[in-house]
């Protein structure tokens, strides 16, 4: 009975682990999906968000509610600019160009980041304190039910944006064939800014929650989720909206599971075996939906 | 047979590498190079040599992977854990080229290991697979014994000078610019130029890409046993992604499948952070700066456009009518 409380508890924990992570898979995804990029800095707005977070509290004093809009605001300002300023212009240039010109904005943030606060670790403010639950003498975290709850809203909201409006299906269309799409009078351009500016404040909302499971950040704190996203949004294959969700979900349960049963110095590297073998058996991941090669 | 065009490219190369260490050499006879830039000769050295091979498998065979430190740190915790064992047995001049064979040997064995179930993957998922197994290898030394752990290993004999690694330069010099130009090396660049055209004439695709992928890991891993004979501690944290995202930097930047250009990018991105070194925090802000620009200004065609525009070639193939269309890459 007590292994089975504590696998619900390492379960339910890993799922929200694991929601963190599809939120940054989906930015990760989307951007993939529309300008068959990756986007290699995603993971540094994470810490953009959450270095957004801590000033406007600590420093500002703002109340948690502002703190979190000026920490979205910021993050989908900053990945548009960085789309308009470093991808833009090498859109027709092959794609490991740009994504060598990703790493560069990766080292960038991360570079002024640790200018402007140092390397020290910064702790995260409370702003979020909810009492845990206890159902049925099972105690549930209440960050942990938060933050489930909230992404999963997230990620209907996005299904729905993207099935039902007009931009979702701009974005899709693009997604298919840029050059189509922009004789239909879909605008490439402006379609591929508000794709950054929803990858961007997933992002922000990701290193939200993030800093309040962590409870430290530093100028380096996006690069490991960031790869870890990265790892999941490949899981599900890249591309696809379900299967962002669907890896990034995995992935987290995966890694809270083998952290708790197997080795906490190991669980990375049973994520990537676990990552490795379902790419040998489906080379396209989980979702991913299969090209023809045409001669 | 080679045309004349590519042994003059050779020798070019060859004698850039030459002449540069004749250069270095003499100033450093004379006293002129200071302790400070001494000490970044051999890193310069590795860099080429990890550059140079990672430009076999993303510029000649046109797979992007991000695994190439993993296969640096196999092959310099087998050189190293060699050389300590071997310390007092044998004498320098057969324990190091013996450590260095065995780390390249060992890289290449996982080379194949790896090369194997993950090369049928394409593009993207090729690289974060690699990446993968990059981490993997990096997580399992952490976590065993004989590799000293998370502490590092220590006492290895710090073997590795710049004249050493200068003759295992012109060594994979030698072996990789003669691959490519070999029947084997023609294989590889029509695998990366259309792979379904080169599978219909006939070009094993399998054998080809896993030949490129283990002749780059085997230099990998010669150029980690470098490496870990040249620092007293060798930890497995130094080799994460990061530091193959770096010498992938040094193959793009450098220009893909140009030999002679991933050597000058390697040797630029090397001192180029020492060189910024007056900058002091601003360093690594520039850097991501500079890369920026650069990866801007090389490959936007924008700029690309404006580039041929003032190259003298344009000019003169303007003025002589002679040569149509743009010059084979």
């Amino acid at each position: 009975m007590n292994f089975l409380m504590s696998l619900i508890t390492n379960l339910i924990s890993g799922l929200s682990l694991g929601s963190i992570y599809a939120l940054i898979a989906l930015g990760y995804t989307m951007v993939y999906g529309i300008a068959k990029m990756l986007n290699f800095a995603h993971g540094d707005i994470i810490m953009v968000g959450a270095f957004a977070v801590i000033v406007s509290v600590t420093s500002l004093g703002l109340p948690p509610v502002a703190a979190i809009l000026i920490s979205v605001v910021v993050c989908v300002v900053l990945g548009v600019a960085i789309e308009r300023i470093a991808y833009k212009p090498l859109r027709e240039a092959s794609p490991l160009a740009v994504l060598i010109t990703a790493i560069g904005v990766s080292y960038f943030l991360q570079s002024l980041a640790l200018i402007i606060f140092g390397s020290n670790q910064y702790s995260f403010p409370k702003i979020m304190t909810f009492s845990s639950i206890t159902l049925g003498g099972l105690t549930l975290n209440g960050e942990t039910l938060t933050t489930l709850i909230v992404t999963t809203i997230l990620m209907i909201a996005l299904s729905l944006f993207i099935g039902k409006t007009r931009i979702g299906k701009a974005m899709r269309a693009v997604s298919e064939d840029k050059g189509a799409a922009e004789l239909m009078g879909i605008s490439v351009n402006k379609t591929i800014a508000v794709t950054f500016a929803i990858g961007s404040a997933l992002a922000a909302v990701a290193g939200l929650f993030y800093g309040t499971t962590y409870g430290f950040i530093n100028p380096y704190t996006g690069a490991m989720p960031g790869i870890k996203a990265f790892v999941a949004a490949v899981f599900g294959g890249i591309g696809s909206i379900p299967g962002a969700m669907l890896g990034g979900i995995l992935l987290g349960v995966i890694e809270n599971l083998s952290k708790a049963y197997i080795s906490t110095e190991l669980s990375d590297a049973i994520v990537f075996a676990v990552l490795i073998i379902v790419l040998i058996v489906r080379p396209i991941g989980l979702l991913g939906k299969k090209t023809n090669e045409k001669v | 047979m080679q045309s004349k065009k590519t042994v003059v490219s050779k020798m070019i190369t060859y004698g850039m590498v030459i002449l540069a260490f004749v250069i270095v050499f003499a100033l450093d006879q004379s006293g002129l190079i200071s302790r400070h830039m001494r000490s970044m000769l051999v890193p310069i050295g590795i860099n080429i040599i990890l550059a140079v091979s990672l430009n076999l498998t993303v510029g000649f065979l046109g797979e992007l992977t991000l695994g190439h430190a993993g296969f640096m740190s196999v092959g310099a915790y087998a050189g190293c854990l060699f050389s300590i064992y071997t310390a007092d047995l044998l004498p320098l001049a057969a324990r190091f080229p013996l450590a260095m064979l065995l780390g390249g040997i060992v890289a290449a064995v996982f080379g194949i290991i790896i090369g194997v179930p993950v090369l049928r993957l394409k593009g993207d998922y090729l690289a974060i697979v690699t990446l993968a197994f990059g981490e993997i290898i990096r997580s399992v030394i952490i976590n065993l014994n004989f590799t000293g752990g998370a502490s590092g290993l220590k006492g290895t004999p710090q073997d590795s000078t710049y004249p050493i690694t200068f003759v295992v330069i012109l060594i994979m010099l030698f072996v990789i610019m003669n691959l490519v130009e070999s029947k084997h090396g023609r294989a590889i660049t029509a695998i990366r130029d259309n792979r379904i055209a080169a599978e219909a004439c006939g070009i094993n695709i399998t054998y080809y890409k896993l030949l490129a992928f283990v002749v780059a890991a085997f230099f990998a891993g010669v150029a980690g046993v470098l490496f870990g004979h040249n620092y007293s501690i060798l930890t497995a944290g130094t080799f994460d992604y990061n530091m193959s995202i770096e010498i992938l930097v040094m193959v793009v930047l450098g220009g893909m499948g140009s030999i002679r250009g991933s050597i000058i990018a390697a040797t630029v991105i090397t001192i180029l952070p020492e060189a910024l070194r007056f900058l002091e925090d601003y360093r690594m802000l520039i850097y991501a700066v500079v890369l920026i620009i650069v990866m801007i200004v090389n490959a936007s065609p924008r700029f690309t456009g404006m580039r041929d525009f003032l190259s003298p070639k344009t000019w003169i193939a303007i003025l002589t009518k002679k040569n149509n269309g743009k010059e084979a890459a």
